[in-house]
């Protein structure tokens, strides 16, 4: 199910502005991958590319390659819907469609895809909601608003509209950032059972986060303003933690950076 | 020495260590308007300040001036600035609500006279103009045929073109293009709008006047109303819950008719309907397009049809005392018709507003 992600010299443009130059990574299957690095240094434009999300913002372009188990995201007969539905994600701010219930956030993606067979949603909405480790506080109310839960709850709600339409990966834009702590280790926990069967791609700001979740670290950084973004480094998290090659990464995990 | 009192003097008063202040009594605004309605009253009889409104202009200003003063030497400037805008902002607020009270008791009191269910129930069909009875039903039918022909012409047109705006136009030359025109139409004289229906289904391409003419008219001065307000609708809906769409693997199309148009369908629904209520009370486009009929014609697609505008204009032409009292009749059923509209949209608003 988990499938791999070669990133090979990929170079993203927002109009005439180089936003991320040169970028080449390798994403394991059934892992997870943290990109951290300072504001504006391109990690969630990265993060985009996977999916052809950036496409969504006008004037946004990329080159270089994108493989999906060997398949170019970015061929010619390549459709981004399809893309999509194969790398889900999931945003910073919890978004649930405002005017859906729980039961009906949850199957949004497959009914908009055309699915709509009521015994088959039912069996999707319980197993995605179990996945994000919501069902038990939401089965007696599926009905209601999504928009009713608290932060945390709407975020493991957005989670699980994300693993509903079964993607093969699953890419995180900071999904942790505006939640309080324990809504944060429950998404973490969430995580680490989502990585048996996921690939999963995180972005955070948060370093401990990183060095908790995942296996593998990246670190982006930027020269100055106006520079583009470059990956600096990407190894085994514990290596990235306690003795990374280059001396940016250690400045940074540091908190020597600025 | 000295420098320091040059210092001291240049200071800024210093701001008081306790956290209360002078504070003028509870009693003040009423106090200060039954003051200053008295000074005023006074003012009006030794002097030569006459007239009501004039003596309540008078009353106005020195309760500003009587009520900030009062505050500044006992709260210190700030509360006397805030009352000052308190009273600046109820002013206006009153300023503004006179005329719209003014019209509607004026055309209640005068409508009331003729307004019965004669009236809504009867044409103007072979009635003299001079003598009482005939009614509006030709009109109100005309009116409810037309505008509805206008809403089902210019609604989808105006809704498309705002969701081609927002959502594929992404501020290119053709969405800034019809933007513009937009904002022109937007500025086009209803009666222009008329004379080209007129001039273009009527007399270009042979249609006779006819009620389908008018909604024409109708649906055209519609139409940039209609983009307006379901283009800031559509801009109110958050690029987060587009993007969360897409990354399901939803379709653009799907996104838009599933998501995007749901979370703001109350707004486009309200701003709809105010399109509608607004070429509703449209006079002179109708004149030219649907033309004048004194009898029920229920067909809006052959022949002249009335509606209650152009009823209005025409009982005020006739100029007789039952013809007159007819048109305010008209009015109030036209004000009532558009009222009944707005509670509409609003509990349709209200039924679909997100949770």
């Amino acid at each position: 199910m988990a499938k791999r992600i070669d990133v090979s010299d990929l170079n993203v443009y927002y109009g005439d502005f180089r936003a991320v130059e040169g970028v080449t990574l390798t994403v394991e299957p059934r892992s997870i991958t943290a990109f951290i690095g300072p504001s504006g240094c391109g990690k969630s434009t990265v993060l985009r590319t996977l999916n052809r999300m950036h496409e969504v913002i006008p004037g946004a372009r990329v080159e270089g390659k994108v493989l999906l188990d060997g398949e170019d995201v970015y061929g010619n007969d390549v459709d981004p819907v399809n893309v999509r539905r194969t790398i889900g994600m999931v945003f910073q701010k919890p978004n649930p469609f405002p005017t859906m219930s729980i039961y009906d956030n949850v199957v949004a993606g497959l009914k908009l895809q055309g699915r709509r067979k009521k015994a088959e949603l039912d069996v999707v909405v319980e197993k995605s909601l179990r996945g994000a480790n919501l069902w038990e506080e939401v089965k007696d109310r599926l009905a209601r608003p999504g928009s009713g839960l608290s932060g945390g709850q709407q975020q493991r709600l957005c989670i699980a509209r994300a693993i509903a339409v079964e993607p093969q990966v699953l890419l995180m834009d900071e999904p942790c950032s505006a939640l309080d702590p324990i809504s944060t280790i429950a998404i973490e926990d969430l995580m680490q059972q989502l990585k048996e069967r996921y690939t999963i791609v995180i972005v955070t700001h948060n370093m401990q986060q990183a060095a908790r979740v995942s296996d593998t670290t990246a670190f982006f950084t930027i020269a100055g303003t106006g520079q583009p973004g470059r990956l600096i480094e990407m190894d085994a998290t514990q290596r990235i933690f306690s003795n990374p090659s280059e001396q940016k990464t250690e400045d940074y995990i540091t908190g020597r950076f600025g | 020495m000295a420098t320091d009192l040059t210092e001291a003097a240049s200071r800024p008063a210093p701001i008081s260590d306790s956290l209360s202040g002078g504070t003028l009594p509870r009693w003040a605004p009423l106090g200060c308007i039954a003051g200053s309605l008295l000074l005023a009253y006074l003012l009006a009889v030794f002097t030569a300040v006459s007239g009501t409104a004039g003596t309540l202009l008078v009353a106005a200003v020195l309760y500003a001036v009587i009520q900030s003063g009062w505050s500044f030497s006992v709260e210190g400037r700030r509360h006397a600035k805030d009352r000052l805008a308190t009273t600046l902002i109820y002013s206006s607020f009153v300023v503004a609500f006179i005329p719209l009270v003014a019209v509607l008791t004026t055309v209640v009191i005068k409508g009331l006279k003729a307004l019965n269910p004669i009236f809504l129930t009867h044409s103007m069909r072979n009635i003299d103009v001079a003598l009482p009875g005939g009614g509006v039903y030709h009109a109100i039918i005309g009116t409810i045929e037309q505008v509805g022909l206008a809403a089902v012409l210019g609604i989808p047109v105006g809704v498309m073109v705002a969701i081609y705006l927002v959502e594929y136009g992404a501020r290119g030359l053709l969405a800034r293009a019809i933007s513009f025109f937009v904002d022109v139409m937007t500025g086009v004289p209803s009666i222009v709008a008329g004379l080209f229906v007129y001039t273009g289904f009527v007399l270009t391409l042979g249609y006779e006047r006819s009620g389908v003419a008018g909604s024409l008219a109708l649906a055209i001065l519609m139409i940039p109303v209609v983009v307006r307000s379901t283009e800031e609708m559509l801009k109110l809906v958050a690029t987060d819950l587009r993007e969360s769409s897409y990354a399901l693997g939803v379709p653009k199309y799907r996104t838009i008719l599933r998501i995007v148009i749901p979370t703001a369908l109350g707004g486009i629904i309200t701003g709809a309907l105010l399109a509608v209520a607004r070429v509703a009370g449209e006079t002179a486009p109708l004149l030219l397009t649907t033309f004048l009929s004194q009898s029920i014609n229920t067909n809006p697609f052959t022949g002249p049809q009335a509606s209650i505008p152009v009823f209005i204009w025409d009982q005020i032409a006739s100029g007789t005392d039952a013809s007159i009292d007819r048109a305010w009749a008209g009015a109030m059923t036209l004000i009532l018709l558009i009222m009944v509209l707005n509670i509409v949209a609003r509990l349709v608003a209200r039924l679909t507003r997100v949770k």
